[in-house]
């Protein structure tokens, strides 16, 4: 297996701490030069880029949150000039505000870059046929693995997501040997190829890099033997570049950070506090090299831990057991994040006051289901069946407008769903993602 | 001439209507007449009970999601044709039915029929005028 980029990927640590060094100071600098946001934020916590003096020092700085990124809609957090703005992304909110990012010229080859990285490490290289079925547009999982593709000199197929029968024709007549998409639609494509009487196992399909949902260590393995493929985890966010932040290598232990460009934390998210390698809490990250929108100490509300050990394949970059939650109550379903409040707000424009509801997700055949139970108040209720009726076909329909998935709304009695100390159970999620 | 209908939003599951009967049993409340009306999903009881304030208490007591609906009571004479006759005289009047159940129980020698319908003062007023007999609330609660 070749790393694509050795002099970092590999390099010691005593140096790449040198580096990250360096390029926090630059971005820090960057920041409090050109965005106000940051600057008042620092000097409100009494700050400034020199006080800043080691790596350790990281910990003074302010945090950034996905409410810091809304406040700012849609450029207020940028640190260049529109003008050297190539590209925006976005990814859609919990209360209709989008998050918006942008990227500079070279914050795409940084992207391309990491993704390479990504890329290699799955064992892909120029001789492979990418399948690219995550979705293009302001979802930065097309187009980042496209580019990062591209630039490793690979076939790019930018087939996007959906149309599965197609998907499977082309994995077969292009002779596909690399898969990027989500975990869940992995083992779908697998599901409908033996629907058709295809074997996956026999094509020259040899890798998946799947990511944006998480999942757990047994669903790598169905979908290993189903697809007869090595499943690679791979692990990004939009705030921060997009996919390419962090991916598996042969050794499927951990994923390595790309460390040069992006600084990790882990933290305890109730203090804050930083806490020691090896340790469970909530991911944080630095960008280090970006220009369009560099951010500092960003909540993932992603709960992981880090582990620096060098790693058998001869990376160095320190790794990040995948992802075994949240510290929110966020779900994704069919690669779709989806919150409680928003079905609440749903619930509550219907005329509801206090409305009772519970969220069922479930893996129904290899894919995600959700199941809305809505408890039956007086102001809902009606003695006629085709109001009552009509009522669930309504909320059903605001639901899957609001979240742009198919739901299913079930009507029940009160008291139906559980109440802990008075406060209802919102989600039951069957499907043990984070589990293994 | 309205009459308290209470209705009861159930869940098709194992025993609810048992429980509901039994709340009401155990409350010395008499069910008068009674329909379901039900989907995949749920069910609609309706009932019409000697004591209507009382039953809407206690289940609501007892965390049922009860909603009292007015409906109106027919006198329906008992012989062939009966139900009929009555139907026409309503649908010449215009009264748009949105469902209807039977009693068991009898008023003298008639028939009695619970219609819930639209408009329900404006259906009184035209009932009124015509050949239906309608029963007070008084009379159907001791059926």
């Amino acid at each position: 297996m070749l790393i694509w980029s050795p002099e970092y990927e590999s390099m010691s640590r005593v140096r790449l701490e040198e580096l990250q060094f360096k390029r926090l100071k630059e971005t820090l600098q960057r920041i409090y030069d050109h965005v106000s946001f940051y600057r008042d934020k620092m000097k409100k916590q009494g700050v400034k880029p020199d006080d800043i003096r080691s790596l350790s020092d990281l910990k003074y700085l302010p945090f950034t949150t996905k409410e810091d990124l809304r406040e700012n809609y849609p450029f207020g957090l940028f640190a260049v000039e529109m003008d050297e703005v190539v590209r925006i992304h976005a990814s859609s909110g919990t209360t209709g505000k989008m998050t918006v990012v942008g990227y500079t010229k070279n914050d795409l080859k940084t992207w391309s870059e990491v993704m390479a990285r990504s890329i290699t490490s799955a064992g892909g290289g120029p001789r492979d046929r990418i399948q690219v079925a995550y979705g293009y547009g302001l979802f930065t999982g097309g187009l980042g693995v496209h580019y990062g593709a591209e630039f490793v000199g690979a076939t790019v197929v930018p087939i996007s997501g959906g149309n599965t029968k197609r998907q499977i024709q082309v994995m077969k007549d292009f002779g596909i040997t690399l898969l990027a998409c989500t975990p869940s639609y992995a083992l779908y494509m697998a599901e409908t190829a033996a629907e058709e009487g295809i074997d996956l196992r026999a094509l020259p399909l040899k890798a998946g890099i799947l990511g944006a949902e998480p999942w757990s260590e047994n669903m790598r393995k169905e979908i290993e033997e189903q697809l007869g493929i090595k499943a690679y985890d791979i692990y990004g966010l939009s705030e921060i570049i997009g996919p390419g932040v962090a991916i598996e290598c042969q050794e499927q232990n951990g994923l390595h950070i790309c460390e040069d460009h992006f600084l990790p934390e882990v933290i305890d998210p109730l203090t804050g506090e930083p806490l020691p390698y090896g340790e469970k809490g909530e991911l944080v990250f630095t960008t280090l090299t970006k220009e369009a929108f560099p951010i500092i100490r960003y909540r993932t509300k992603d709960v992981s831990l880090l582990y620096p050990e060098a790693c058998d394949c001869g990376r160095t970059m320190a790794r990040m057991n995948r992802i075994l939650g949240r510290t929110d109550d966020m779900l994704i379903i069919r690669g779709v994040n989806v919150f409680p409040s928003q079905i609440e707000s749903v619930l509550l424009e219907n005329g509801d006051a206090t409305p009772h509801y519970q969220l069922v997700v479930d893996r129904k055949g290899n894919l995600d289901d959700l199941e809305i139970w809505v408890e039956v108040s007086e102001k809902l209720f009606s003695s006629e069946v085709r109001k009552l009726e009509s009522l669930g076909v309504k909320i059903k329909q605001k639901i899957e407008s609001t979240l742009g998935i198919g739901v299913r709304v079930k009507l029940v009695e009160p008291k139906t769903i559980p109440r802990s100390e008075g406060k209802a159970k919102r989600v039951v999620d069957k499907r043990d993602v984070y589990k293994g | 001439m309205k009459v308290k209908q209470i209705s009861v939003f159930l869940e098709n599951k194992a025993g609810r209507l048992a429980d509901v009967t039994k709340i009401l049993g155990e409350n010395q409340i008499n069910i008068r007449a009674l329909s379901i009306a039900d989907t995949a999903d749920f069910g609609i009881l309706r009932l019409i009970v000697s004591d209507p304030q009382k039953a809407l208490a206690v289940l609501k007591r007892e965390g049922l999601t009860v909603s009292e609906t007015e409906v109106i009571a027919v006198e329906i004479p008992d012989k062939p044709g009966g139900l009929a006759g009555v139907l026409k005289d309503l649908e010449e009047k215009k009264v748009n039915i949105e469902y209807m159940y039977a009693f068991v129980g009898k008023s003298l020698e008639n028939a009695v029929v619970i219609f819930r319908v639209e408009e329900i003062d404006c259906a009184i007023k035209l009932l009124n005028d015509s050949q239906v007999r309608l029963l007070p609330e008084s009379k159907v609660y001791r059926i």
